[in-house]
């Protein structure tokens, strides 16, 4: 058995054939089958040494059947038929008798022949030439990727196109929605994808309709949920398209009657999905858009709605993007939006209405970033064996939760880990270099300069909803800042289905700094950041954060990344409804917890009105956030 | 396969390629036989009458033996002679036959084949007893022996089986003790000795003492005989032997090595002080020793050039002239002046264009002297079709890169895709105005690349009412109804392996597996002939550059040489000991290059259909050759993932590519021969700098009398570029008039 071990040879055993001659019928001896099983193998190998020489000629690598029987035939023996078939043939063994054998399943011929879904012929062949190397030197375009757009369609496919994109841009919502249902699951339409990529770049001609512009949108959606496409280079097309809906001035928005605050809500919705689906795709775009957005925000000349999509469309990016982008713009934007938000002229009205809303904006925008980055910061005090368990659960819940909700998957945490390291990575070589994260009581305090109350509201609702649940009370009283009290509670309840849908984004958020890079200890805040233990270690001791920042003290909390999964499900019926109700109920399983921080927030209140800002603001901000989204 | 090959199914044709490698093997090897090369049966005759005399049963045997033979060459006079004078009845041969045929199962041709075998066996029987009566070893070789191959083929059983491991591993030992400089070259010994006393001992049925010789020694073998190897064990019966071609040829032919006289000394003197007969029979017999005057060759030197199925060439196979040097070009005024005119002219009215012969003195270059003379092969007269295209070619020339290390030139690939019937072969036009390919579905589509569409000439019946006196005649005649981008030729019934463009571009040529060459119009796109000589598959065909002829070479290890007019082939080239995989005309149209899977080149001459070249050092079967445009050198590729560079004239390797890490199946020298581009099945593209290989050359080192050289391994400084294809193995490459590189192959997802 040895030396047939070091031939790596199949073999035919003596057995075998005696098998097979009892099944024909023939009894064999044993000297008879011993020598016809070393004929058969004799015969076999050199058939097989054959038939490669088919192969080697066809200049393949796999040897076919066919090869084999071709050998064969000019060995004057019999073709074998009935093996055919491309794919592999499932070679299957019973254990008990150490018994081989090829499955052969029956075929319902009847369901073959009656079947509806006759297989399409396949693309005819041609030769496409391409210029790979020029004068030697580089690769213009990697040889050999089948341009998708080369491939002729296909008279089906190019029905279903146009069935398709009648049905999404045609009246009937419920068609609509087949298509865009089956545009995210048909695994058959790479072909097309150029076509439809090519139909939602018409956004622009269409920016007085915001049915069909939002309808495009979905039509992206679905196209950047389809597990089955490869975008590939469309991506940018798409995300180009995405941004036109979050940024221009559409023409609808002339009409106030026209909600287009939604579409750029929803498109930043969509970026921000886009950057978490396809981050390996689109981490090039990361810096370009940002840019972009920052010049909008920059550039005073345009429309307030520009400058909404700007801060919303950063707000997706994540809270890094508006801690870059929009925080550090603060104060200048800030003299502008004041100064439309303090004019009560009645023909300012429109404006000023506008205004809100872009200061609801930032406000969200910066409520997160304050959250996410004590979040952050605190991260590393729970310290190496009770944090990364946490951040791992954490993420297993998000897949778990995201495949069942429809409109946006929950993205993944890899994805914020891709956006984060790029963060970094781009700060290296860009403008941005000598952008040094603002230490958070700093960021804090000036946001606080902004928006007062409002934004200490904001910020305290966080814990109310019990999404942190095992803060101590003495952390609480320790707390210097604590603003908020049952009014702002009850304000907060008010206001909450007026801002969901800027805040959906947040909860997801919530996850990804837990596999981010552990951000900076307070303590030594002027640094650049850290990665070392020594830092986190360093920062527990000092405490400081707690004693500035009530913030630390939920995101002490270790189950906190399940129940943000919870608030995901929460979120998405607040968008159409009510907000609160789903958040209570979803939150069901911590209800004493929650009921903590309210109380404990509500000692503070009067403090905070304090030192707040004039009422009157806290007045306009509780107006602005009134205005229906 | 294998057995099939034994079938001679055409007699007459069949008769003189089979014998033709064996009497290559032995007949030009002894030097001691002056027999004339092409090896008459009838010739043979009195050999066969000698054994006559005594009159045993096995002597009668081999009567029926010979008689078989002869009878199967249809030498009917002499098979009534022979039987007249050894007094056989006349049913006995019948008798034989009939039984034979019946015994052998599968169609005609294994009928047929049947006879020969049981003939071989025969007189393989006789051989056996014959020799152990007499102890001559030298007799069986010496004589003529009717059916030459069989009785060479058999294994004169002498000594002890269990002995052999002994005989071999003194030898061993020697060879292991002798000075440095001769291990090297007595270390070739090993391999040819260990398959022929594996072989005998397979032959005369020591199976497990067979067995486990192989396993002793079988590691000790260069690793690129391994495929041999490989091979050789699964042969472990006597049965197997019959059919296997790769050993019938191995046996008949005769191992060449090449060794220094003192080598060849030392181990003569061994072997004879040790009594060691069985070793030495099997030199003598089987090995042909090459003996050469002066320094042993080193172990690089012996590697670079062995690694074929039956050892290095012969230093005299090499040695006759071979003129390389291209042919003169037919002078042609070409108007520089006036582009308009000649464009017009190209479509319009040829008939302007009157060769004036001896007009410009300015291109009239000295007849090259290593040119064979212009009308050594009779080539087609030059149609004023294909002056325009000379002259389309001069003025392209002008505008030609010239490439350099420098310079590479631009690659474009040419991607087919969703060819999910496979595509196994492409060429494109000299002018690369078309792109043709054949698939393993049989079918052969023909493309056009410029934006001018394929177009059928229209039917006799229309073809009739055209105006055939006007000017546009020539656009006339073409149906517009037929335009399309491509067009697909239905004809052959298996793969098409080889496909070639005619120079004129009015042809179209496939080989398949079907046996079959087709001649396809590319004016009406039909099929013109289908040319039947190879029974076998052809593997590939190739258009001589001056058109008209052409060659092809397939599973059959002939190659042939055709005429576009002939039904039946010019020239056969037979030698090969396997597989003809691949074939090339030389430039000047005056000789054919051969790449076989026996791991050898050969050169043929198409005037005398000689082999003139056998280049050996591959170590895999070869897939692609290409000639430099100078005619000089020959570039060869083989799955070994190796290019080799040959100096025709000299008969010697030059060079050694080595880059690619799988088989190379497309190899072209730029229009200026400065870049050798090779493509090959690992996706990539690698262009060389030939210049530079050629320029090295110590020429001095080819007059030396060794004809060794030294080939410096300098792979890396030619390579001059790397191209990557995704998933899309390279099976063609072109180079433009321009100089622009243009690569082919089908995307693979």
């Amino acid at each position: 058995m040895a030396d047939r071990e070091e031939r790596r040879f199949a073999e035919v055993s003596r057995d075998s054939v005696k098998l097979m001659a009892e099944s024909t019928g023939v009894e064999l001896g044993d000297d008879l089958a011993a020598l016809l099983a070393e004929d058969v193998c004799y015969r076999l190998r050199e058939a097989t040494q054959s038939s490669s020489q088919f192969m080697r000629h066809a200049k393949r690598r796999k040897l076919t059947v066919e090869d084999f029987n071709r050998a064969l035939r000019w060995s004057n023996v019999e073709a074998i038929c009935g093996y055919g078939a491309q794919d592999a043939l499932p070679f299957r063994s019973v254990k008990e008798g150490e018994l081989f054998f090829i499955e052969d399943r029956d075929i319902n011929l009847v369901e073959l022949a009656l079947a509806t879904n006759i297989p399409k012929g396949c693309a005819e062949t041609m030769v496409r030439v391409n210029v790979s190397y020029l004068d030697g030197k580089g690769n213009l375009e990697p040889q050999g990727t089948v341009p998708t757009a080369v491939q002729s369609l296909s008279d089906d496919l190019l029905k279903y196109y146009q069935q398709i994109t009648r049905a999404i841009l045609g009246e009937d919502p419920h068609l609509m929605k087949v298509a865009l249902l089956d545009l995210q699951s048909n695994s058959k339409i790479a072909a097309l994808l150029p076509y439809f990529v090519y139909v939602i770049s018409g956004v622009k001609s269409v920016s007085h309709d915001l049915e069909q512009l939002n309808r495009l949108l979905h039509m992206v959606k679905s196209l950047v949920q389809n597990p089955y496409l490869y975008l590939g280079s469309y991506v940018r097309s798409l995300v180009s398209s995405v941004m036109y809906c979050i940024l221009e001035p559409l023409a609808a928005s002339i009409n106030p009657l026209n909600d287009h605050w939604t579409l750029r809500d929803y498109a930043a919705l969509l970026l921000s999905h886009i950057f978490w689906t396809h981050g390996d795709l689109v981490s090039g775009l990361y810096h370009q858009i940002l840019l972009s957005l920052q010049k909008v925000l920059s550039d005073p000349v345009r429309p307030l709605c520009s400058h909404y999509g700007a801060v919303v469309g950063l707000h997706a990016l994540g809270w890094k993007a508006v801690e870059r982008v929009l925080f550090p713009h603060l104060p200048a934007y800030w003299a502008n939006l004041q100064a439309v938000l303090d004019d009560y002229s009645v023909s300012n009205a429109q404006v000023k209405a506008d205004g809100h809303k872009v200061y609801g904006a930032i406000l969200v925008a910066v409520e997160r970033l304050l959250k996410m980055k004590a979040l952050s910061l605190s991260q590393p005090t729970e310290g190496g064996s009770s944090g990364q368990p946490g951040s791992v659960t954490g993420a297993m819940g998000y897949r778990v939760s995201s495949p069942g909700l429809s409109p946006p998957p929950e993205p993944l945490s890899e994805a914020a880990l891709g956006i984060a390291s790029h963060l970094q990575a781009g700060g290296a070589g860009c403008p941005w270099e000598e952008w040094t994260p603002v230490p958070l009581p700093a960021m804090y305090c000036e946001l606080y300069s902004f928006f007062g109350d409002s934004l200490a509201v904001r910020f305290s609702t966080g814990p109310g909803f019990g999404s942190y649940p095992p803060c101590t009370p003495s952390q609480l009283s320790d707390a210097r800042k604590d603003p908020p009290g049952p009014t702002s509670n009850s304000e907060t309840t008010r206001k909450m289905p007026q801002l969901t849908a800027n805040l959906n984004i947040s909860p997801r958020q919530d996850g990804s700094p837990r596999t981010d890079p552990p951000p900076p200890s307070l303590a030594s805040s002027s640094l650049p950041r850290s990665r070392s233990s020594s830092s986190r270690s360093g920062q527990r001791s000092t405490g400081l954060s707690r004693d500035v920042f009530p913030k630390a003290r939920f995101t002490s909390s270790q189950s906190g990344p399940p129940v943000f999964s919870f608030l995901i499900g929460g979120r998405q019926m607040g968008r159409h409804c009510q907000g609160r109700r789903p958040f209570q109920t979803t939150f069901a399983p911590t209800p004493p917890l929650s009921a903590i921080p309210p109380r404990a927030y509500a000692h503070k209140l009067p403090v905070i009105g304090r030192v707040g800002k004039p009422v009157r603001r806290w007045a306009y901000s509780h107006y602005s956030l009134h205005l229906p989204l | 396969m294998a057995a099939v090959q034994g079938g001679l199914v055409d007699a007459s044709e069949e008769k003189d390629i089979k014998t033709e490698p064996s009497s290559d093997g032995c007949g030009n090897n002894d030097t001691n036989d002056a027999r004339p090369l092409s090896t008459s049966p009838g010739s043979n005759a009195p050999g066969g009458n000698a054994k006559t005399s005594s009159g045993s049963t096995e002597e009668q045997q081999t009567l029926l033996a010979v008689l078989q033979f002869l009878k199967k060459n249809n030498l009917t006079e002499s098979v009534e002679i022979l039987r007249r004078e050894a007094g056989l009845p006349e049913d006995s041969l019948d008798l034989k036959g009939s039984d034979s045929s019946g015994a052998s199962s599968g169609g005609s041709a294994g009928g047929v084949d049947g006879v020969g075998v049981d003939a071989s066996a025969l007189l393989s029987r006789v051989t056996v007893s014959s020799s152990a009566g007499v102890q001559a070893p030298m007799k069986t070789s010496g004589e003529d022996q009717p059916d030459v191959n069989v009785v060479l083929s058999a294994y004169s059983q002498q000594g002890d089986p269990a002995l052999y491991e002994t005989y071999y591993s003194g030898l061993k030992r020697f060879i292991e003790t002798v000075l440095d400089c001769h291990r090297a070259e007595l270390s070739q010994v090993f391999y040819p000795l260990f398959v022929h006393m594996y072989l005998e001992l397979v032959y005369n049925n020591h199976e497990n003492e067979a067995k486990s010789f192989f396993e002793k020694f079988s590691g000790d073998q260069e690793c690129y005989y391994e495929e041999d190897l490989r091979v050789l064990s699964s042969l472990t019966k006597k049965e197997h032997m019959r059919g296997n071609e790769t050993l019938l040829d191995f046996r008949t032919s005769k191992f060449v090595l090449r060794i220094s006289r003192d080598s060849y000394q030392l181990l003569k003197r061994h072997l004879q002080e040790r009594q060691n007969n069985q070793i030495w029979n099997i030199i003598q017999e089987h090995l042909y020793i090459d003996i050469f005057d002066g320094m042993p060759r080193s172990k690089s030197q012996i590697d670079a050039m062995s690694g074929s199925l039956a050892g290095e060439a012969k230093r005299d196979a090499n040695k006759s002239k071979v003129y390389y040097g291209l042919l003169k070009e037919p002078e042609i005024e070409l108007p520089l002046d006036d582009e308009d005119e000649e464009a017009e002219n190209e479509e319009g009215k040829p008939k302007k264009k009157k060769p004036k012969k001896d007009s410009m003195g300015s291109k009239s270059k000295k007849q090259d002297p290593n040119a064979p003379s212009q009308t050594r092969i009779p080539l087609p007269e030059l149609k004023d079709s294909d002056k325009l295209d000379k002259i389309m070619y001069m003025k392209e020339a002008t505008k030609r890169i010239r490439l350099g290390p420098e310079t590479l030139p631009s690659i474009c690939f040419y991607s087919f895709l969703n060819a999910y019937q496979g595509l196994t072969a492409v060429d494109l036009t000299d002018d690369s105005s078309l792109i043709a390919g054949g698939f393993a579905d049989s079918t052969v589509r023909v493309w056009c690349v410029t934006p001018k569409k394929l177009r059928k000439v229209k039917s006799a019946a229309d073809l009739n009412l055209i105006d055939k006196e006007s000017d546009d005649v020539l656009e006339r005649i073409m149906d517009e109804k037929t335009a399309s981008e491509s067009k697909i030729l239905y004809g052959h019934s298996g793969p098409v392996y080889g496909i070639s463009f005619s120079p004129d571009r009015n042809y179209l040529l496939s080989s398949s597996e079907d046996g079959t060459v087709r001649l396809w119009s590319l004016q009406t796109f039909t099929c013109l002939v289908g040319y039947k000589g190879h029974n076998y598959p052809v593997w590939d065909t190739q258009f001589s550059p001056h058109g008209y002829y052409f060659v092809s070479g397939g599973h059959d290890r002939v190659a042939r040489l055709w005429a576009t007019d002939h039904y039946q082939p010019l020239r056969m080239f037979a030698g090969h000991l396997a597989d003809i995989t691949c074939t090339r005309f030389h430039p000047n149209s005056n000789y054919v290059a051969t790449g076989s899977s026996d791991r050898t080149i050969r050169l043929w001459d198409v005037l005398t259909g000689n082999c003139v070249r056998i280049f050996t050092g591959h170590k895999g079967p070869i897939h692609a050759l290409a000639f430099s445009p100078n005619g000089k050198f020959l570039a060869s590729g083989a799955t070994d993932g190796r290019v080799l560079l040959w100096d025709i004239g000299h008969g010697l390797m030059i060079g050694e590519l080595k880059g690619h890490t799988d088989t190379i199946y497309a190899l072209r020298f730029s229009r200026d021969g400065e870049i050798l581009a090779s493509g090959s099945m690992d996706n990539t593209v690698r262009l060389w700098d030939s210049m530079k290989a050629f320029d090295d050359l110590e020429t001095d080192d080819f007059t030396a009398a060794t004809g060794h050289i030294h080939l410096q391994d300098n792979s890396q400084e030619l390579l001059l570029g790397t191209y990557m294809s995704k998933s899309t193995p390279v099976i063609h490459l072109h180079f433009t008039r321009r100089n622009l590189l243009l690569a082919a192959g089908a995307y693979n997802p």
